[in-house]
């Protein structure tokens, strides 16, 4: 490598810890402003470093005491995850099948590249004739009714994940077993999918939170706590009444931490899905 | 086994995730396209045949014009912004610093963080009366009062495309960076012998391999930020003044604000041209790119 001047080495220590307030600054301020007392927020000249570490809008939030604000986060919290797990579900299961068959199969590559190409389709070309069938079939307002529509993002992701996993497992594993008798169904289940696994289990975290973070369906298709998700209940906070800005925060924490800790631990992952994703265009 | 038994079995494999993809993508477009040539409401009536109406009211409207010039304006100047900064981060992340690894794995953290949780933080970063952006810029003596910073007209955008930024341009410097460690040592090691000038050096050792992936990042940003909606809505819901109305909340408005199906889907389809307008564009523009590369 080349060598490198002092100065040189001065400008980027500065310009790193540049982007790292750049990067840090809001999200500690959103921490800041979830644990410190409400008088501190509305103070003038504002407290940055809180007066007393305020726990309140923690416990206030995962209480589940009727009619309290509590009530109705908790709620959300339990339809986010009851929706994004079961359309995650149905996506996996849709997604192994028809991975495999494109990975084994290219001569049918450009069905894939159809139910890919969805992706950039935008969410408000469904959604009138989506509505319509939710309300007509009775499934408006319903964790289900929601799940299923989340399909329409989940589906083509998880396929094209699946495919790439199935693309890094070599057929001739599957030759061996297929001359030794097993049936096509048999070699799946016995030698492929335990190599798929880790794919498996992957494409599953990602599709969870890819729902977890849907907001344009579920505003349009939830209406109360029986449906309404995470991000529903914190943009009705946002734009409610709410005059402790710690309560706002202390919700956006919450619905945060997951897809934060996943994000932490499987940087390496998911770098590499991105970067595959690039090499191959 | 015959190749056409093999076919056969992928299609049979396939089956059940083309039935919902028809049942949830399929039928939801073309029922669309059919609503866009009526007068339907959302609930109830069923609506007539209309032609063309919907399509002409809605492209000779002001609100979709002007709608169409905020999504531009939003997506041009947010993408570039993320692009130039990311690929700034990377190239900073690829030099040698005391806490290199941890900046790299920081920086996962705004791409993880929720949509709508970015947008409820900003909106309260950028809060006229309590929000930190105004108490530190005059702390810092650089504004002398408190500004509305979502509650004017000519600072909204700004200060909508800045919260978007935040969020993704860490991703495109993820990319970057990725591919600028797929630079092989001995190429920079010769170009340094040559005697290549730093600028020379990132023109014509570094970019051909920044290229490809960069480009699949910006056709992927494009369509995002195009198709934009979640960070509006919770940080201005259009306003002030509709200066911040993108075509997704136009959309959003005509069909179910004012129930109006018909219109709606007409404007529905209208965005999705455009975006396949542009994904088309892209998608010849990244073989191109590819093919320079190679």
């Amino acid at each position: 490598m080349e060598r490198k001047s002092l100065l040189f080495s001065i400008f980027l220590h500065a310009a790193a810890l540049l982007l790292a307030l750049v990067i840090l600054a809001p999200l500690v301020w959103l921490f800041i402003m979830s644990i410190a007392p409400a008088a501190d927020l509305a103070a003038k000249p504002l407290k940055w470093w809180p007066s007393t570490v305020d726990l309140s809008r923690y416990a206030s939030l995962l209480t589940r005491a009727e009619n309290s604000a509590g009530a109705a986060f908790t709620a959300s919290l339990v339809n986010s995850i009851l929706v994004a797990g079961m359309a995650s579900i149905a996506a996996i299961l849709l997604a192994i099948p028809a991975g495999w068959a494109v990975s084994r199969t290219p001569s049918i590559g450009w069905s894939l590249v159809l139910v890919i190409g969805t992706y950039m389709l935008p969410p408000v070309a469904l959604a009138v004739p989506l509505y319509m069938a939710l309300a007509h079939f009775g499934m408006l307002n319903s964790v289900f009714g929601l799940a299923l529509v989340y399909l329409t993002i989940l589906a083509p992701f998880t396929t094209w994940l699946m495919k790439s996993g199935f693309d890094g497992i070599p057929r001739e594993i599957e030759a061996a077993a297929m001359i030794d008798g097993a049936g096509l169904f048999q070699t799946l289940r016995i030698v492929t999918l335990p190599l798929a696994l880790p794919v498996i289990a992957t494409s599953a975290l990602f599709a969870f939170l890819l729902a977890w973070d849907e907001f344009f369906y579920a505003l349009l298709f939830t209406s109360d706590q029986r449906a309404k998700t995470l991000t529903v209940a914190i943009a009705d906070l946002a734009g409610g009444r709410v005059s402790d800005y710690g309560l706002i925060a202390a919700a956006g924490v919450l619905a945060a931490l997951p897809p934060v800790l996943v994000g932490l631990l499987m940087q390496r992952a998911l770098i590499s899905g991105l970067t595959n994703g690039g090499v191959k265009g | 086994m015959s190749s056409t038994w093999l076919t056969t079995r992928a299609w049979l494999l396939m089956l059940p995730l083309l039935a919902v993809m028809i049942a949830v993508i399929g039928w939801p477009m073309i029922d669309t396209v059919r609503l866009s040539f009526t007068d339907a409401k959302l609930v109830g009536t069923e609506g007539h045949f209309v032609g063309l109406d919907n399509y002409v009211k809605m492209l000779t409207g002001n609100n979709f014009q002007r709608a169409l010039v905020n999504t531009l304006w939003f997506s041009v100047i947010s993408v570039t912004a993320e692009m130039v900064i990311g690929v700034l981060a990377a190239l900073l992340l690829n030099q040698e610093f005391y806490g290199r690894t941890v900046l790299r794995a920081l920086m996962i953290l705004p791409w993880a963080l929720p949509t709508i949780v970015n947008a409820t933080l900003w909106r309260l970063i950028y809060n006229p009366e309590y929000g930190a952006l105004n108490a530190a810029l005059t702390q810092l003596g650089l504004i002398s009062e408190y500004r509305s910073w979502l509650g004017e007209p000519g600072l909204a955008m700004a200060a909508l495309i800045v919260a978007d930024c935040w969020k993704n341009f860490p991703l495109v410097a993820l990319i970057a960076l990725a591919a600028l460690q797929a630079v092989p040592r001995d190429v920079i090691s010769a170009s340094l012998v040559d005697g290549a000038s730093a600028w020379n050096r990132f023109r014509y050792v570094t970019l051909p391999y920044l290229a490809g992936p960069l480009m699949v990042a910006l056709v992927l940003r494009t369509i995002e930020a195009f198709k934009v909606f979640d960070i509006v809505w919770v940080m201005t819901r259009g306003g002030p003044a509709n200066s911040t109305r993108t075509l997704s909340i136009l959309v959003y408005q005509e069909a179910f604000s004012f129930q109006r199906a018909g219109s709606g889907a007409s404007l529905a389809l209208i965005v999705t041209l455009i975006v396949t307008l542009l994904a088309v564009a892209y998608g010849a523009l990244v073989r191109r790119t590819a093919g320079s590369a190679a």
